[in-house]
């Protein structure tokens, strides 16, 4: 966030920026539950400070292959190198430490805590988090100093995402719309460098949803973030994302910008001879 | 009239500073314990000495309940860790102690430290074994920490009740013994008696200056000759202290990014773990601090305070006593744990020893029946008789079973959140509210503790 000076970056992967290496790279991700393979050998590139769409019909794998790059699930079999270094079968919050950070399909909110409590854990490496620093009165003070930085950063967060009347409420009691908009605030306030986005426009009023996308754009030619985006809402891939990845049946059916996937046969097919 | 209005504005000024003082709060319901207490010593016609002792009872059993409280809320209230082994890491706590401090000349042999060495030793035991316990158990779901700790404390009593380790020898040759079934009992008394006693271990020492002036004190106002009730009350303060420093410290823990990070995992552990917090390094900290805390109370209470560490004291019972009163206290609240503790230490551990006395000074009744469905029975014919007379008839345990029955259930139907488990205590070391511009600490809406 622009606003997130008060965080401590979280660039520190000397692989970084390796010329040509894109943010995120999958190799040949299975991942198999029972008889059942939900990624069936996918392989994509994230370019980098992209907005990368990734579609397909319900069960194509798209979940699933969120997971298995963010840690909640262990792939089978692949590889995902991000910023170089291969991450898969690392502990969620490593890779979120390394600044891949992701947002959930259904929001998962904690809920019984307020929505400030909710930004307010997400900062990366707060001196509070050592036990000792928040109990031990000559570091306490750091702690105190710097959580009022940080409140000043959440406060800035939540006035964007229009939220900010909510700040006291607990998160429980937010409608569908606002948990998404909380869990988009919070996986910013990590400061990440990719985001990965479950469906965070599902009931999103369209004038907040014009915002983000908006917000989205300005991270990513102002600070360099990487957007991969899972939609089911077809205008908004197609005017919003390039490239676009298209899944179907744990494979990739098709890659490429959004005008040629909305003409490619197989695509057409996957999609709309199922739905038919 | 007016004097009605007068009346109605002075409780709700009252309700109100309860509300916002938990101090207050706290007082009141000690206030309101100590004056009930004094009612049943006088009813029973108690001396000033058996009063003193009584409120003394009352202040130890408040005390050693909220220690204890306070460590399972720490680990159940915040960071949801769902532990039932509280009896054998209280167990550990108090057998370290007596094991380090018993003079190598006693039956059982110990190791003749210093107490502070064994007070800390206690501690630093319970921790280690809450980590070992911890390591391969919070890997897995919740409930498998549940099932671990219970099994567990349940290893940790028979092993201490084990013959095989009444008395053993070290491959250094140290001898030292946990006594078995009768326990260990040779072990240096509660250090305060050093502030009264020439020789602690002894009542009938020479008392030192303190002592001579607080035992004059006491016999010249309420005519208390030397008595070891005194001693008892002091040491429910010292108590009392030492749940005051350790209240202080859980909120610091409770007020922090670190108690911030324990809630989310309590809420849902994959999000704390998407948002980049070691998990587990997080749970096993605040689970070995608990034990920690856990030790500390076992030595407090069977150490210091009953003077006797026995395996009998350990059975899982006492584990869900403690939960019982986290839960009438409200998970998740420092001030509930402290008032749940009160709450059970005083109505249903306490009360229920005094009440076949109550019961015989007040009404003339006969010590029967003796099975619990013929005293029951007759309720429903309007007779409580049957029901008196069976409490007399030394069934209590059993009849404070039926009160905490009773009690879970009303609870749990109509108060799940318990005393105080409805306030948000906001997990930040800093009060989060702002006014929307500027960075003034006191924004337009004030509190945070209300919605």
């Amino acid at each position: 966030m622009s606003s997130g000076s008060a965080v401590d970056s979280v660039d520190e992967d000397p692989a970084g920026d390796t010329a040509g290496e894109p943010p995120l790279r999958v190799e040949n991700l299975r991942k198999e539950f029972g008889g059942i393979t939900a990624v069936d050998g996918a392989s994509f590139e994230v370019a980098d400070e992209s907005l990368t769409g990734l579609i397909g019909p319900n069960g194509a794998g798209k979940s699933t292959t969120f997971n298995c790059i963010t840690g909640v699930q262990e792939p089978t079999d692949g590889a995902v190198y991000f910023n170089g270094t291969d991450i898969a079968g690392l502990a969620p919050n490593a890779i979120a430490t390394r600044g891949l950070v992701r947002t959930f399909q259904i929001a998962r909110e904690l809920a019984e805590m307020t929505v400030l409590e909710n930004l307010m854990l997400a900062p990366q490496r707060q001196q509070g988090e050592a036990l000792y620093r928040s109990v031990l009165p000559p570091f306490r003070n750091g702690v105190v100093e710097e959580e009022t930085e940080l409140r000043e950063a959440v406060w800035e967060s939540l006035e964007f995402f229009e939220i900010d009347h909510l700040a006291e409420e607990q998160a429980g009691n937010l409608s569908g719309g606002q948990r998404k908009l909380l869990e988009l605030a919070r996986a910013l306030m990590t400061d990440p460098d990719m985001l990965l986005l479950d469906e965070p426009f599902a009931g999103v009023n369209p004038t907040l949803e014009a915002k983000l996308l908006d917000r989205i754009n300005q991270l990513r030619a102002e600070e360099g973030l990487t957007f991969l985006l899972v939609e089911h809402d077809m205008d908004i891939i197609m005017e919003h994302c390039d490239p676009v990845i298209v899944m179907h049946q744990g494979q990739l059916l098709a890659e490429g910008r959004p005008e040629a996937i909305r003409t490619n046969e197989r695509v057409v097919d996957a999609y709309f001879g199922e739905q038919q | 009239m007016s004097s009605d209005q007068f009346q109605t504005g002075r409780l709700t000024q009252f309700r109100e500073l309860l509300e916002r003082s938990d101090a207050a709060l706290v007082l009141t319901a000690m206030a309101a314990f100590y004056l009930l207490f004094f009612v049943v010593g006088t009813i029973l016609n108690y001396d000033i000495a058996g009063l003193i002792s009584v409120l003394g009872q009352v202040t130890f059993f408040t005390a050693v309940y909220a220690l204890i409280v306070l460590a399972l809320n720490l680990h159940w209230g915040y960071a949801g860790l769902f532990n039932i082994g509280i009896a054998g890491f209280m167990a550990v706590g108090v057998y370290t102690m007596a094991m380090l401090t018993a003079p190598p000349t006693g039956s059982p042999p110990g190791l003749g430290l210093p107490v502070a060495v064994g007070i800390v030793g206690g501690m630093f035991a319970a921790a280690l074994v809450g980590l070992v316990t911890a390591l391969p158990a919070l890997r897995l779901r919740a409930d498998y920490l549940a099932i671990v700790t219970v099994a567990i404390s349940e290893i940790i009593r028979l092993t201490y009740n084990s013959p095989a380790f009444s008395t053993f020898t070290l491959p250094g040759g140290i001898t030292l013994g946990t006594g078995g079934a009768s326990g260990i009992g040779d072990f240096p008394s509660n250090p305060l008696r050093a502030i009264y006693y020439v020789d602690p271990s002894s009542a009938a020492s020479e008392t030192t200056p303190i002592g001579t002036a607080i035992f004059g004190f006491f016999e010249s106002v309420f005519g208390v000759v030397r008595s070891a009730v005194i001693v008892e009350l002091t040491y429910g303060l010292v108590l009392a202290v030492i749940v005051f420093l350790v209240y202080t410290l859980l909120a610091r823990v409770g007020n922090s990014p670190f108690g911030r990070v324990l809630k989310a995992i309590r809420e849902d552990e994959v999000v704390a773990k998407s948002l980049g917090k070691d998990t587990n390094r997080f749970k096993i900290k605040t689970f070995m601090l608990g034990c920690a805390l856990m030790g500390l109370a076992g030595v407090l209470w069977q150490g210091f305070g009953t003077g006797a560490v026995y395996p009998q004291a350990f059975r899982p019972q006492l584990t869900f006593y403690i939960f019982i009163a986290v839960i009438i206290g409200g998970a998740g609240s420092n001030t509930g744990s402290i008032l749940g503790g009160a709450v059970f230490a005083n109505l249903l551990f306490l009360l229920p020893q005094y009440l076949p006395n109550i019961i015989e000074q007040t009404v003339s009744i006969q010590a029967e029946p003796n099975n619990f469905v013929a005293a029951i029975g007759p309720i429903v014919a309007g007779e409580i008789a049957p029901l008196l007379g069976y409490m007399l008839n030394q069934r209590l345990p059993a009849l404070r079973f039926v009160f905490v029955g009773v009690l879970l259930v009303y609870l749990v139907q109509n108060r799940p959140e318990g005393l105080l488990g409805h306030r948000t205590e906001t997990a930040a070391a800093v009060n989060l509210n702002r006014g929307h511009t500027g960075s003034d600490l006191t924004g337009p809406e004030g509190g945070v503790d209300d919605e």
